[in-house]
């Protein structure tokens, strides 16, 4: 189950153990918020794929599948826009060395992954990444 | 936690691989075990029908990735039918649709099978 932080009006902050096993319970937070947020499905749907690559990419890449971490999610509503900020602790990501696969060379190569970020910039209107000391953010923006 | 499930039958000589619930990070494993089993028993004629997908991330998409050139050197292929559109739409933003037969139902990807045969 995940640990609500802070729960005002416009913002929602929860923790999430840093595991596969708890994305259903992402995806069930992060829904919920656009939903009362006055989101359309599709765009529910958007939000829903871009945090759930963001944290999957979490797990795999910066915690290396050690699910003794946690990913703590933001949401606030601002301006009519809903902003998403995921954070870590764990490896930083150099989102500059970030290049989209060409789908028919990972077939050749039978590689399957790399394609989060594309798809958390094609969904999202907005996407940065920060890090502040340890602390590693992603933040998305999705207009209403 | 996401629910997955995966239901087969066979429908001559195609193997029809139903899928159920979210495909994701977590559920992905369990589609990538019915896959090699199918490749370690020579049924490589498969067609999955999402009819009843209801979400899919790209780590479920990496799963028919990493299979489907083994399946197509062994002569057979992963054909797609019924998808729900908000998971084709996913389907379509990595380009699938262009390496990939995705059918509306399941009886045009089996008459692909019948037709290549």
């Amino acid at each position: 189950m995940p640990t609500k932080i802070v729960t005002t009006l416009t913002e929602h902050t929860s923790r999430f153990r840093a595991s596969t096993d708890a994305l259903g319970e992402i995806r069930k937070f992060v829904s919920g918020q656009a939903r009362q947020y006055g989101f359309g499905e599709e765009d529910i749907d958007d939000i829903r794929l871009a945090v759930d690559e963001a944290c999957t990419n979490i797990i795999k890449h910066a915690y290396e599948w050690r699910d003794d971490k946690y990913i703590y999610i933001r949401i606030a509503m601002h301006n009519n826009e809903m902003l998403v900020s995921i954070y870590d602790n764990g490896k930083s990501f150099d989102a500059g060395r970030y290049s989209v696969p060409a789908l028919q060379d990972q077939l050749d190569q039978k590689k399957r992954g790399g394609y989060g970020i594309y798809l958390i910039r094609k969904l999202m209107d907005k996407v940065e990444y920060r890090k502040q000391r340890s602390r590693n953010e992603i933040r998305m923006t999705k207009k209403r | 936690m996401s629910t997955f499930e995966i239901q087969k039958r066979t429908l001559s000589q195609v193997t029809v691989i139903e899928i159920f619930g979210e495909l994701d990070a977590h559920t992905a494993p369990k589609l990538e075990e019915e896959f090699q089993q199918l490749i370690r028993q020579k049924n490589v004629q498969i067609i999955v029908n999402g009819s009843g997908l209801e979400y899919i991330s790209s780590a479920g998409l990496g799963v028919f990735m990493a299979y489907i050139e083994d399946i197509r050197s062994h002569g057979g292929d992963i054909k797609i039918s019924n998808l729900k559109p908000k998971v084709y739409n996913v389907f379509d933003l990595l380009g699938f649709p262009t390496l990939y037969d995705i059918l509306d139902t399941e009886n045009d990807a089996l008459e692909q099978f019948q037709d290549n045969t």
